[in-house]
């Protein structure tokens, strides 16, 4: 637009001084873009002012202390301070920890298996496959991101927990092995997806200089395209954490929901944070300490997935800077 | 917001883009603006369908006997429609608070705290209706041979505290636990009756639905679980036995006459006294035909005493 000769620009100008629906239409696109930031400030407030009340209610003093809610405690009926959540029953125990671990111990066994799987197809798709491969592969995978999770979450439960507990003999047959794999199914696409539009966007002439220097076509791949297309990669794997730290039904139905505190074993059952609320919050009456706690639940993966999305995107544009530097 | 606007002005001589955009906006607000004025009309008939509709919600375990009565019962009564659904006796009796539901199915009796919480929202007393008999039955896979399981040892294996077969004289296999969600009332009858509302084990992996149970032990050479007898297909009920006597198998005789430790009532609660259609629905689940569901569905009719007291 600066380019434009100045008698032209003048002259458009002056055609275009105020038409009113421009002005109308930018603001109200302003207005929408606001919006969708409006709303997420006003989602965590709410479900903030749900939970916060436990600071001060009597009725929740009365059943539940807040350092129960994050810290071991020898209750009755237990020869050693365990870490259990129990939200019904006398006392009611709500501790937090074995849910926040069966979400991680779920989402990184689910970020391992789809973040190569991800990335190695997508490699394959952008720098290796034939055309004839490429037309059917790509579109199938992106057809697996529309398949509804609580179908997965029922394959997950049916066909790959039997399979996987006569494969590998595990004690639990829903366990945080078979979430994940159901939980994979939903991330490679996402990962994959974002990789393959990384890989394609690689400028060539970085491709063609690094053939013309006499690299093989695996050292192009590996270390020209690969390292280039970084930081798209790294986004797909912050969306893919994001949407298996989030994803519900499918850990609902396949880890087998036991609130088990087992840092290491990743063959137990799992209780995730997301199960947990979906599970339990119709039942809860308002206002509750169960209630309360659950919202708590809810602040705290908005904020475990919001800070991560954060650190994720500035590592990305620390990388997106690195690379344009050199 | 710089970027937007020099892509709109670039655009300015496609006026017709924000004619559409402008057409597609009165049109939407003219739609839905209709929608609104249809939904509000005829008010007469919505409070007609609201009078002729009942909305059941709670337990899982007599989902679908509950659907099963609604069946006949509107079968029977052209126009009046029954919605059944599950989701746990806490969540029946927990919609029946919050109003959203007419009447609650509840697999074990309403607690002190929910009459209060029903008093003090809407004001009304929770009723009581018996309306069928359940035998809550132990099972375990098909393949395991054991007979039978006292209720110490049932708590302790709940507990977690027994984690072997061969502690209670079965083969050489850890156990398996299978449970159901918080809010089941089947959940809170096993563990106010076994556990002595001391905590199930954390191990104990939870399921929603008996049927997932039942699924989930069929398929768990190792598995115990535990639901209501209508449901025990592709499984092996086991006797239980109270504390120092003889075991006794889940029948209907022994639910009846009180001898199988485990069996209880099924509930319906209303809010306040039943009037209209939830009154007709009641009556037809106490009468003939509708304990003659219970008995096709496969729990136990109430015993006659039982009905004459209930009435």
């Amino acid at each position: 637009m600066t380019l434009r000769p100045r008698r032209a620009k003048s002259k458009l100008a002056s055609s275009f001084r105020t038409p009113l629906w421009h002005r109308v239409a930018e603001r109200t696109i302003a207005l929408l873009a606001l919006a969708a930031v409006l709303a997420i400030a006003l989602i965590f407030v709410f479900i903030a002012r749900e939970a916060v009340p436990m600071l001060w209610e009597a009725e929740f003093a009365e059943e539940v202390q807040i350092r129960d809610l994050f810290f071991a405690k020898e209750w009755r009926g237990y020869d050693e301070p365990v870490f259990v959540w129990q939200p019904v029953g006398e006392p009611a125990k709500f501790n937090v920890m074995p849910l926040f671990i069966g979400s991680l111990k779920v989402t990184l066994l689910a970020m391992l298996m789809s973040i190569p799987l991800g990335v190695g197809c997508a490699m394959f798709i952008a720098l290796y496959a034939p055309r004839a491969v490429r037309e059917v592969v790509k579109p199938a995978i992106e057809l697996l991101a529309s398949i509804p999770s609580v179908v997965l979450g029922f394959f997950a439960l049916m066909v790959l927990a039997s399979w996987a507990q006569a494969t590998f003999g595990f004690h639990f047959r829903l366990n945080a092995v078979v979430a994940a794999i159901g939980l994979a199914l939903t991330i490679v696409p996402v990962i994959f997806t974002i990789s393959e539009d990384a890989i394609q966007s690689v400028p060539s002439t970085l491709t063609e200089a690094a053939l013309a220097l006499g690299a093989r076509k695996y050292q192009v791949a590996l270390r020209v395209v690969l390292p280039a297309a970084i930081p798209g990669i790294a986004a797909g794997v912050v969306l893919g954490f994001g949407r298996a730290i989030g994803e519900t039904m499918i850990v609902l139905m396949a880890s087998g929901n036991a609130a088990i505190m087992e840092l290491f074993d990743f063959t137990t059952s799992v209780r995730t944070v997301t199960a947990t609320i979906a599970a339990e919050l119709g039942e809860v009456a308002q206002g509750d300490p169960h209630w309360r706690v659950l919202f708590l639940l809810g602040v705290m993966l908005f904020a475990v997935t919001f800070v991560l999305n954060i650190l994720g995107d500035l590592f990305i544009q620390r990388l997106q800077k690195k690379l344009t530097a050199s | 917001m710089a970027i937007g606007a020099i892509k709109l002005r670039k655009a300015y001589k496609n006026h017709w883009v924000f004619l559409v955009l402008a057409g597609a906006l009165l049109a939407s607000s003219c739609t839905s603006g209709k929608l609104r004025h249809e939904g509000d009309d005829p008010k007469d008939s919505a409070q007609t369908r609201r009078a002729a509709t009942l909305t059941i919600k709670g337990s899982d375990t007599m989902v679908i006997l509950a659907q099963n009565w609604a069946q006949a019962f509107m079968d029977a009564n052209p126009g009046k429609v029954i919605q059944v659904s599950g989701g746990g006796s806490g969540t029946g009796v927990a919609a029946l608070i919050n109003g959203t539901a007419d009447l609650a199915n509840a697999s074990r009796p309403i607690k002190d705290k929910e009459r209060k919480q029903l008093a003090k929202r809407r004001n009304v007393e929770a009723q009581e209706f018996r309306v069928a008999l359940d035998s809550l039955a132990v099972y375990v896979p098909t393949a395991n041979k054991i007979e039978a399981l006292t209720i110490p040892q049932l708590k302790k294996i709940f507990r977690g505290q027994t984690t072997n077969w061969k502690d209670v004289g079965g083969e050489d296999k850890p156990i398996v636990l299978y449970s159901r969600e918080n809010n089941s009332g089947t959940y809170a009858y096993f563990k106010e009756h076994v556990l002595d509302n001391e905590d199930f084990a954390a191990t104990a992996q939870t399921l929603p639905g008996t049927a997932a149970v039942i699924n989930a032990v069929s398929k768990d050479p190792g598995g115990i679980g535990y639901g209501g007898i209508a449901y025990a297909e592709g499984v092996r009920t086991v006797k239980v036995a109270p504390a120092d006597r003889k075991p006794v198998e889940p029948t209907m005789e022994n639910a009846t006459s009180g001898k199988y430790p485990l069996s209880r009532f099924l509930n319906i609660y209303s809010a306040g006294e039943a009037t209209g259609i939830a009154k007709d629905y009641l009556d037809f689940v106490l009468s003939d035909d509708g304990q003659q569901i219970v008995e096709g569905v496969g729990y136990y009719p109430l015993p006659k005493e039982a009905t004459a007291a209930a009435e």
